[in-house]
């Protein structure tokens, strides 16, 4: 620690050999944060220089076409990466998840922040923060092995009966690993932090106006409805769009319940695949040719999350501009 | 709302449909709680079928030894995913602590600078990178680029990557936080910046900064889909840095997982129970050291 009576210390603005510390510590300091743009430069740089050779070979196919049959070179292109199918998985799968997470998302934030008695609130929040720790494989595991047969594959037969019968999206049979039970297990991973990011924004509605809708008569539902709910919209949509932006990220548990086989079907019990599985999957197999597909996949999944990131995260700012800081 | 211009407006006036929006009001309140119900349900029941399925197999054995030559045959443990996760989590730590600290640092001490704001929105935008991503480029840039082989190293630096902006943002929150009078009554007493940043400011948000990596290292060593493209898997233990593959608790629960065999299966939960363990006790602990000493969220 620093105490006053070290009289050795140079005047401030000496000529000691200390003045050059400030400047070098100022770069080193800066080297640090500007690393942090290099490291995703170079992520950008170096995965797309891989898979240059794959996008030039297929083109739009690559988006497009269906056909993923690796080639067996070490040096040049010689399979087919139409990698639609694993798009379809991702995006159905993520959608699934949206569908679900977003309005549970809201309803716990709404009940977290309007309507908890105080002692309820902290371990409440706490609990739903801890879901969004629990490691990806583990829930993996546990949807494998217990969750989707168990307690989603029942839900999948009833539907498959009942309403399956008319709408060809439910139509079964259905089979325990599938798009459907992705999109479960996706919204229970992504709903812990739609929640989280909710809570925030829910809370940063000024008192003034909720206190002016209770002033003038409002249940505590209508405060929400129609005070709470339309201030926070661009907030929802910036949180859900960061929520998405994780499922369609989400690697191991999706792999380990969607059933791995890559086609378009519009039946969700069904199974399928995704982006992430794919490269997870396909990778240990995969011949050298093979893994610059792979990569192709991986640099249009970075290119799909980075784009809605960034998007949400402009929104999500924007609020922390306006309303101070407490947005993210 | 439904309080219309021309309606009468005593307080004591009951207005026609008071009661149904009572009604709706009650409702909704029972909607809202049961939508908390649906999250902590899940929650509940992956803590209590991994406690049940995985007590049945853990066992000191499981802790000390490596995992049987076959799928089929019951015993062993996870002993090398144990040794490769510590490994590989310390390596990202070494890693992303220093670089982390020293990244936030600047965005609070340096905040006036140009770059502060590209690198904190870029920073934010990392968090969302999927970590199979990382994985891959891991992989292309060290493994096919620069020739190290799949290993304890590799499989580190992918993790220091994924938990980089992590630490990043929770030490920005944090040093934001320490009061701008100690900064000034360090400068006051003749201490230059880094003196002030390095002797004052940092100590003072030592828990804080503290609680950060602890989150960082629980994220970390959790992940599996970086660490199939970059330690890739083994069923030994091994405590090299490169040259060899690596394997990781994630990566074992996972593997073991898939296998049709009960005796797999078995040690698929027993090591799940294990990771969760490590991860809660890591993020229980990084609460507790947050809410007890110096400056908070």
């Amino acid at each position: 620690m620093l105490t006053a009576d070290q009289s050795a210390r140079p005047p401030i603005g000496g000529r000691g050999r200390g003045r050059f510390a400030d400047v070098a510590f100022r770069w080193l300091v800066t080297a640090a944060g500007a690393a942090v743009l290099l490291i995703l430069a170079l992520m950008i740089g170096t995965t797309t220089v891989e898979a240059w050779p794959v996008f030039v070979k297929e083109g739009l196919g690559f988006l497009t076409s269906t056909d993923w049959r690796p080639g067996p070179s070490r040096t040049e292109i010689t399979g087919s990466y139409g990698g639609a199918a694993f798009l379809w998985g991702t995006a159905v799968s993520s959608l699934i998840a949206i569908i679900i997470a977003v309005p549970l998302a809201i309803g716990i934030a709404l009940f977290l922040t309007q309507l908890a008695p105080g002692w309820l609130r902290r371990p409440a929040s706490y609990a739903v923060d801890l879901l969004a720790m629990i490691p990806s494989v583990v829930i993996g595991l546990w949807a494998l092995l217990f969750f989707v047969p168990v307690v989603i594959y029942p839900v999948m037969e009833l539907l498959a009966g009942t309403i399956g019968q008319v709408i060809p999206l439910f139509a079964g049979p259905p089979t325990v690993r599938s798009l459907f039970a992705a999109g479960i297990v996706l919204a229970l991973m992504i709903m812990p932090i739609i929640t989280a990011l909710l809570r925030e924004i829910f809370d940063t509605v000024p008192a003034d106006e909720r206190y002016a809708a209770f002033a003038v008569g409002a249940t505590r539902w209508e405060v929400m409805r129609h005070v709470i709910l339309p201030r926070s919209r661009p907030g929802i949509i910036g949180a859900s769009m960061l929520g998405l932006g994780r499922a369609l990220g989400e690697t191991i548990a999706v792999l380990m319940v969607v059933g791995g086989s890559p086609s378009i079907v519009i039946e969700l019990f069904r199974p399928a695949q995704t982006i992430a599985g794919q490269i997870a999957s396909g990778f240990a197999e995969a011949s050298p040719e093979g893994i610059s597909g792979l990569i192709a996949l991986g640099v249009a999944l970075f290119g799909l999350t980075i784009l809605i990131n960034v998007a949400a995260r402009a929104i999500v700012w924007r609020l922390g501009e306006t309303r101070g800081d407490a947005a993210l | 709302m439904s309080v219309q211009a021309g309606a009468p407006t005593t307080l004591r006036h009951k207005s026609a449909n008071a009661a149904a929006r009572r009604r709706i009001d009650q409702a909704m309140r029972v909607v809202l709680a049961a939508c908390l119900l649906v999250a902590v349900i899940p929650l509940a029941l992956i803590v209590l079928v991994t406690l049940q399925q995985g007590l049945s197999t853990l066992s000191l054995e499981f802790l000390t030894t490596t995992q049987p030559l076959s799928y089929r045959a019951f015993g062993g443990g996870f002993l090398h995913g144990l040794v490769g996760t510590a490994l590989m989590v310390g390596i990202a730590v070494l890693i992303s602590v220093p670089m982390g600290i020293a990244a936030s640092v600047f965005l609070v001490e340096y905040r006036a600078n140009r770059l502060a704001r590209p690198v904190r929105f870029f920073t934010d935008v990392m968090t969302g990178v999927p970590s199979i991503f990382v994985g891959l480029f891991v992989y292309a840039a060290l493994v096919r680029e620069a020739g190290i082989g799949f290993g304890t190293l590799v499989g580190g630096v992918a993790l220091s990557i994924l938990m980089l902006p992590i630490v990043v943002r929770s030490a920005e929150e944090i040093l934001k936080l320490v009061p701008a009078d100690l900064r000034s009554a360090s400068t006051a007493l003749g201490a230059r910046r880094w003196q002030t940043t390095l002797f004052v400011v940092l100590p003072a948000a030592a828990p804080g900064l503290l609680t950060g990596v602890m989150l960082a290292v629980a994220r970390g060593a959790g992940e599996t889909a970086p660490l199939i493209l970059t330690a890739f898997g083994t069923s030994y233990l091994v405590t090299d840095l490169f040259g060899r593959a690596q394997t990781a608790l994630p990566l074992l629960i996972f593997e073991q997982a898939r296998q049709p065999f009960e005796a797999a299966q078995g040690r698929a939960w027993a090591g799940a129970l294990e990771l969760v363990a490590l991860v809660l006790l890591l993020t229980i602990a990084a609460r507790l050291i947050a809410t007890r000493g110096g400056y908070q969220r």
